[in-house]
């Protein structure tokens, strides 16, 4: 009893203050998705119609959802893990599926934080590398690949991946992709270091820094011609895409994939918070601030891109009235842009035979506005291009892609914290290592794996990673997580456990939200998604110079085996549920057998006076 | 005598504009876009600079030909318009009659084609000679990728700061250990700091009590 417990116990981290906490969350939500798939969303499904099954989706699914987890965190203070099996032994796997999906996708995810960097480090070149082709091999002209694509879809494809043509070829391992993988890991571990402590100082930089990005490129975007196009263009509502149940789908499962929810790391965050922690408001304010920054970051995005499309579109004209000038011998710039459709008209009256020979582009400002992209895509490609046309290019792609960097990092926080926080509740590790060394084990570990996300074909893996292993299974651990709260624990002992937390019992509106509409919603998109998936055979898009349509990518259908290891990303986070459950089924009979052991965590055994053989001996 | 002079100068000029025509063998299209390259700065074409063209061009076949006697009245040009485009071609230096080859005509061009630009204060695009292609110039590639160096400085950086925190907390928990160990209370220290009511972390929540109401029932 004299023990002193210096080296046994630790104390539990805590937040320094409320804002680092609130921070660390925002960070972990808003991630690269707010920026290049949300304006995708809302460009493809009708602008600013879009917004209203995005807000639906965030106030009946997002909030409802986000709250539960930070007020079950916040209230049993374990993460992952133990929080599931203190509930009800029954749900352990719901723990150990949130840890392997948060392994799964930290081990992708910062391979995209990778390529970030490697495109940070080349914006110091001058001139951009990605704005203009290399010549090739005899120096005769510019390479082939290049100059039948785009110059940044050269970087992006040769020079940065060196892309094999389909995902079967592995190619070898990039030296220059690793490298920066090396530092992306580095960066991560310095920032965990000290677990909390030194989270919550870095996510004073890397929460904070996008706004500020944002801010800047909105600015410099609005007042660049062509941004307030592209702007319209992004929230000209088109009501008639509300029909589509597709739209609906894809508003659901982008809030629910933007709130980082079902991964452990918004339990783990909230369990260092103090007892008393008004948590209704913290979801909210996360949640809210999520979804703004997903709006304002399409309008900072679109603005610049509408400045690419009317780029694209002048110097379209600009090639045309040159091919007009040559042709007929005009003096220079006697044709303007902005005479440009009266001479058409005039050329096409007085000589129309002439006029047809000319080889002149259809240049339509719409046409370029449609041109749209998401993901790597948007990014690397399409930004890149916008970037070489501004003014001060280095600047923007540097601001750019810090921006990217410390977007991807917090969320990056929010993965390692759902990997860590169960590895040191379960105290899996031994006594003697300090957490500095098992942080720096996990990231190795990681690091070493997402290996194959460095060879030829690592583009490939990567979406089937994230198309896959981040989809599915966080919907499902989602919709367990809710049942288990709420059916489990009960929503009697919910209550109490928030009016403890904050002074008052969840309303109404949070109660109804729970109980049904939230589970019944997540049922509905699991199935809709899972439905939706499982209608076409998943094929992907190749980089082929080989192709005949090229640069357009080749669609391919994934092979056989490939297409099994995305049945086991599916599979393998989620059976850890029925699995555990089953385990622990069994276990229990076998223990009832002897003594009385009950499954619910209500009955307290050290009141249970009499075994029941006593009280077989007294009848 | 003055008058048969000028009568054989007349048909010599005549005879010169007759071996340049637009796509002759041997001729080549140049293509001048003053306004787009120079804007505000452009100049206007007029004879004085279809002049300095024949007379540069007679500079680049000097040179390339390694001396030889070229003069501005060997570079014939023709169909000129308004464009500014217009069809030249050289002429022997000796021997009028006689055209020099496309080839040689071109490498002379490549040869000076800095040259040429420079004298218009165009560049290959604005000064386009049609058939001749630009020279490609290489971009400049220092014996360090560029990209290396930014790595090594944001590396160096990280591995600094990973350093710093390392050593500090390991004497951190140096200094933690030495005063434990003078430490001779043997006080038990509460397992949760930052738990109020002492909540035991490897039992099972205990419940029972948490339905209880502040004020128990009579």
């Amino acid at each position: 009893m004299g023990k002193t417990k210096d080296s046994g116990v630790e104390e539990r981290p805590k937040w320094d203050n409320k804002v680092q906490y609130l921070l660390t969350c925002i960070g972990s939500t808003a991630g690269l998705g707010n920026v290049w798939r949300f304006p995708y969303l809302c460009q493809t499904y009708g602008g600013g119609a879009f917004l209203i099954p995005y807000l639906i989706a965030l106030v009946f699914e997002g909030l409802p959802l986000l709250y539960l987890e930070l007020a079950i965190g916040q209230r049993l203070r374990m993460g992952s893990i133990s929080v599931w099996t203190s509930i009800s032994p029954l749900l352990g796997g719901v723990g150990i599926a949130s840890m392997l999906v948060s392994v799964l996708v930290g081990i992708y995810y910062n391979t995209i934080l990778a390529w970030v960097l490697w495109y940070f480090f080349h914006s110091f070149q001058n001139p951009l590398p990605w704005s203009q082709c290399p010549l090739n091999d005899n120096l005769t002209g510019y390479n082939v690949e290049c100059v039948k694509s785009t110059p940044s879809n050269y970087f992006w494809y040769r020079e940065t991946l060196n892309i094999t043509p389909d995902i079967e070829t592995s190619g070898s391992l990039h030296w220059w992709l690793v490298i920066c993988l090396a530092s992306a890991w580095f960066v991560v571990y310095v920032c965990f270091i000290k677990g909390i402590a030194s989270i919550g100082k870095a996510v004073y930089v890397t929460a904070t820094f996008p706004f500020l990005v944002l801010t800047v490129l909105m600015i410099r975007g609005l007042t660049l011609p062509g941004g307030t196009d592209g702007l319209v263009y992004l929230f000209t509502p088109d009501w008639e895409i509300l029909k589509n149940p597709q739209v609906w789908l894809d508003a659901f499962t982008q809030i629910f994939f933007s709130l980082s929810l079902a991964f452990g790391g918004l339990i783990a965050f909230s369990s260092y918070n103090p007892e008393r922690n008004n948590c209704e408001r913290d979801a909210i304010l996360v949640g809210v601030i999520n979804s703004a920054t997903s709006i304002y970051a399409s309008i900072s995005i679109f603005s610049i891109l509408g400045f690419k499309a009317t780029t694209a579109f002048n110097s379209c004209v600009k090639e045309n009235i040159l091919a007009l000038t040559n042709h007929f011998e005009f003096s220079d710039q006697n044709i303007t842009a902005d005479h440009y459709d009266h001479w058409v008209e005039y050329l096409n009256r007085t000589s129309p035979g002439e006029l047809a020979s000319v080889d002149l582009r259809h240049c339509d400002l719409q046409t370029f506005l449609d041109q749209s992209a998401s993901g790597t895509g948007l990014a690397f490609i399409v930004f890149t291009e916008a970037v070489v046309e501004m003014p001060g290019s280095h600047i923007w792609a540097i601001l750019f892609f810090v921006m990217l960097f410390t977007l991807g990092l917090s969320s990056m926080f929010g993965a390692i914290e759902g990997i860590l926080r169960p590895i040191k509740d379960l105290k899996l590790m031994p006594k003697w290592m300090p957490n500095e060394l098992l942080t720096a084990v996990i990231c190795s570990i990681a690091f070493l794996t997402a290996f194959i996300f460095t060879m030829g074909s690592g583009n490939y893996w990567v979406e089937v990673f994230s198309s896959y292993a981040g989809s599915v299974p966080l919907l499902i651990i989602a919709f367990f997580e809710i049942i288990g709260v709420i059916y489990g624990r009960g929503m009697k002992t919910f209550s109490e456990d928030i009016y403890f937390m904050t002074g008052k019992r969840p309303n109404i509106f949070w109660k109804a939200c729970w109980m049904v509409i939230s589970p019944v919603m997540l049922l509905v998109v699991l199935v809709a998604y899972v439905g939706i998936q499982a209608q076409t055979h998943p094929s992907y898009h190749a980089w082929n110079p080989a192709y005949e349509l090229f640069p357009k990518t080749e669609m391919k259908p994934y092979p056989d085996w490939v297409f099994a290891i995305i049945v086991l990303l599916c599979v393998l986070p989620v059976i850890s549920i029925p699995l555990v459950a089953l385990y622990q089924l069994v276990r229990s009979r076998i223990k009832r057998s002897s003594a009385l052991v009950d499954l619910n965590p209500y009955c307290n055994d050290s009141f249970e006076v009499e075994p029941q053989e006593q009280k077989n001996q007294r009848a | 005598m003055l008058g048969q002079i000028f009568v054989l100068l007349c048909l010599s000029s005549a005879w010169a504009q007759q071996l340049c025509m637009p796509e002759a063998s041997d001729g080549y299209k140049v293509r001048l876009s003053i306004n787009t390259a120079l804007g505000d700065q452009a100049y206007v074409w007029n004879e004085n600079e279809m002049f300095l063209f024949r007379a540069t061009l007679a500079f680049a076949m000097r040179s390339y030909s390694g001396g030889q006697d070229y003069n501005v009245s060997n570079i014939v040009v023709c169909a000129e318009t308004p464009r500014v485009s217009f069809w030249f071609v050289v002429t022997a230096p000796l021997n009028s009659s006689r055209l020099i080859d496309r080839s040689d005509v071109e490498e002379a061009v490549r040869k000076s084609r800095n040259r040429i630009n420079s004298a218009f204060l165009l560049t290959d695009r604005s000064l386009e000679f049609i058939g001749i292609p630009p020279i490609l110039t290489a971009p400049v590639t220092p014996d360090t990728p560029q990209w290396l160096i930014v790595f090594g400085v944001v590396m160096g950086a990280v591995g600094a700061g990973i350093v710093v925190l390392l050593v500090t907390s390991v004497v951190e928990k140096k200094r933690k250990k030495n005063k434990k160990s003078g430490d001779e209370d043997i006080e038990e220290e509460p397992r949760e700091k930052t738990e109020g009511n002492g909540f035991a972390r490897d039992g099972v929540y205990n419940m029972s009590f948490s339905d209880d109401d502040p004020v128990t029932q009579m």
